[in-house]
């Protein structure tokens, strides 16, 4: 509008005018771009950025684990979501040694997390994928597993058996009995 | 009437320009050596694309139906089998046609691979094929998840226990992967993104390029025993020969719409007399008298899983994989030029017949899995009647422990039970009577120590029975063979 009035701006003006528009474009592009991907890759990202850990949940009074003995619980996941359904559900054995000293193992193997079965005529887990073996006391047997069952950390608490767990357990991040474990 | 539909044919010709445009594609030459017989290896890329079209529109059939979330997704799946019209065979035409992409686009590679089609100029169209190739198979995995029953559940369990082996983010990773600690609804949910937008997205995108590679390129002639691919000069030969080449719709198309004709009748065929496949057994965690196992094309994967020592496992999962898709992938870089005939490339053939057999003999031996217990052998197939015939009451109580102690999970008799150990039919001409103590006490091998669940007169009897396991007139083992073991 300026122009119409005036002299026509300078080759000069001009591009210096031009310059200072391109950088400005460029600018609130990528600006913009970056405001809006901060969102995006948040959401995306979610579920490490905002890690859950595992809770404590009550695996019923002591007086339903026999000394001496192993058996499989099933319990409600501390972590489940709303929609989970059966998914929500958590399997654990539980092995009463004798008085409040109790080991509690994952169902997943070791191996490539197959579940394993509890053969008590046997005392060893068995596991239906590639053959891995355990001992009652959760140690490697035989097969391909790179390590005994995972463990979960539990507490007697008013004669409850208490168990933290909620995590699908894997080789760098296994059961919160063990302190290396990320989630516990 | 006739004028009035030509007018209006016209007008839309002269906004779209179809005849300059997409007719001419739909008439580019193709080589005149495809009219012999050899013409008919040409028709499987055309025909999994079909399947692909027909993934697409069972694909949405399903999605109106399917319920993807974890609570109701299983539910769903049987309202669709059971109670929606034709719904069950709308979920086999998914199934079977998906099987049936995976087969094809691997015979597609194939034939491309031996007839060195994958030379210049189109080593860019191979490319983006092996890419092609690896959404197949995420698209294969991914609906497999969709399933959602006790496979799918422990599938992802794999899936997790592979991915939390990587270095560092391994755990980082399976939280992605899940959209959680654990596998729920949001894990389904993620899964159901990927298989109905990202992939088939993706799919699309690397069809399109692949397809544009194939019209500006050419398809490749047959070729003839060294006539030899040289970049100099072969675009130049390619050209003449397309000068007397025939138009590729309707001529050359005949025989890929015989063949796609064929192959859906084949998938109607396999569809209404097989049925839709699954779901299995709910996805309850719970449940652990489940034995999951991969969607056949895997199968080989599962065994070399099984198969795999220990101590190199993690590399086999996280390495492997890498390495043969950047061979696949960077192959034609690196041998682009030279013969193209399977007759003068003995190491292409081999290499083919390598790969298939070895993922045939991989694929048996996942379908047998000699290396897993049968979890119901020690309760459901009893010790054969001619092996307890005329025992003493000690061998008979030794038959006994050695079914109640799940030792068949593990050992056959007379081959029925477990392979993962060795056939006990005959075991007393192997082992000495203090080497079978030793073995069922202390283990050993791939066997477990025994000797905390068996007290004395258990072991007693059960070797008691066991030295009694030789064919008739056989001596048993000697001691002295091996002393040095026994000590
Ligand atoms: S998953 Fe258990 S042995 Fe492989």
């Amino acid at each position: 509008m300026n122009s119409q009035s005036g002299e026509p701006p300078t080759m000069e003006t001009a591009t210096t005018r031009r310059g200072f528009m391109e950088w400005f474009s460029w600018a609130l592009l990528g600006l913009g771009s970056v405001a809006m991907a901060i969102p995006i890759l948040g959401f995306f990202l979610g579920p490490i950025l905002k890690p859950r850990a595992d809770e404590w949940v009550d695996f019923g009074p002591l007086t339903d684990f026999p000394q001496n003995s192993t058996r499989l619980v099933d319990v409600l996941n501390p972590l489940r979501g709303a929609n989970d359904g059966m998914t929500g559900k958590v399997a654990a054995y539980v092995r009463r040694i004798e008085g409040e000293t109790f080991q509690i193992f994952s169902t997943h193997c070791t191996h490539l997390g197959c579940p394993v079965s509890w053969f008590k005529e046997s005392g060893l887990y068995m596991c239906p994928c590639h053959g891995g073996v355990y001992y009652e006391d959760g140690g490697h047997a035989s097969g391909p597993p790179p390590r005994g069952l995972y463990e979960f950390e539990h507490r007697v608490e008013k004669d409850r058996l208490m168990v933290k767990l909620g995590h699908l357990p894997t080789l760098q991040d296994p059961g919160s009995a063990h302190v290396s474990g990320k989630n516990s | 009437m006739k004028q009035a539909i030509g007018k209006l044919l016209w007008w839309f010709e002269e906004r779209l320009e179809l005849r300059t445009s997409l007719w001419t594609v739909m008439r580019h030459p193709i080589p005149r050596d495809l009219r012999t017989q050899v013409g008919w290896l040409y028709v499987f890329g055309s025909t999994a694309m079909t399947l692909l079209v027909l993934q697409i529109v069972t694909g949405i059939g399903l999605g109106m139906v399917y319920v993807p979330s974890a609570g109701e997704a299983y539910e769903s799946l049987e309202h669709i089998n059971y109670n929606v019209e034709l719904g069950w065979m709308l979920r086999a035409i998914h199934n079977w046609s998906a099987n049936g992409m995976v087969v094809l686009v691997v015979v597609h590679m194939t034939q491309v691979f031996l007839m060195g089609a994958y030379k210049y100029p189109r080593e860019l169209t191979w490319m983006i094929g092996v890419v092609l190739f690896l959404l197949t198979l995420g698209m294969a995995f991914t609906g497999q998840v969709l399933r959602w029953d006790a496979d799918s559940y422990w599938g992802l369990g794999v899936g997790v226990a592979m991915v939390g082996r990587i270095p560092y983010i391994g755990p980082e990773l399976v939280e992605l992967m899940l959209g959680g600690p654990t596998v729920g609804a949001d894990t389904l949910s993620r899964f159901f993104a990927l298989h109905v937008f990202v992939m088939p997205g993706l799919l699309f995108a690397s069809l399109t390029v692949h397809l544009y590679l194939v019209v500006r390129k050419g398809i490749s002639e047959p070729p003839k025993p060294d006539d030899l691919v040289d970049p100099e000069t072969y675009v130049e030969k390619y050209e003449e020969k397309l000068k007397t080449g025939d138009p590729f719709f309707p001529d050359v198309f005949l025989r890929d719409a015989a063949f796609i004709g064929l192959t859906l009748l084949v998938i109607v065929g396999m569809s209404a007399i097989l049925g839709p496949d699954g779901p299995g057994a709910p996805p309850d965690p719970t449940l652990l008298a489940v034995e999951p196992l991969p969607d056949w094309y895997f199968l080989p994967a599962f065994a070399v899983l099984a198969l795999s020592p220990p101590s190199l496992e993690t590399g086999i999962i996280l390495i492997a994989p890498v390495i043969i898709v950047a061979i696949m992938f960077l192959f034609p870089v690196f041998a682009g030029k030279g013969q193209r005939s399977p007759r003068r490339r003995p190491v292409a053939v081999l290499i083919v017949i390598g790969c298939f057999l070895s993922y045939c003999v991989l694929w048996q031996l996942g379908v047998q899995e000699p290396w897993s217990p049968h979890m119901t052998a020690w309760s459901g197939v009893p010790v054969p009647t001619h092996m307890i015939k005329g025992r003493s009451p000690k061998e008979l109580q030794g038959a006994a422990i050695l079914q109640e102690k799940t030792c068949r999970n593990c050992h056959a008799l007379d081959g029925q039970g477990g392979q993962r150990g060795p056939d006990l039919t005959v075991v007393a001409t192997r082992l000495t009577r203090d080497q079978l103590i030793r073995q069922v006490v202390q283990g050993g091998g791939n066997m477990p120590a025994y000797g905390k669940e068996l007290n004395r007169f258990e072991v007693e009897a059960l070797v008691s029975f066991l030295e009694t396991l030789k064919p008739e007139g056989y001596a048993s083992a000697e001691a002295s063979v091996v002393t040095d073991r026994a000590d």
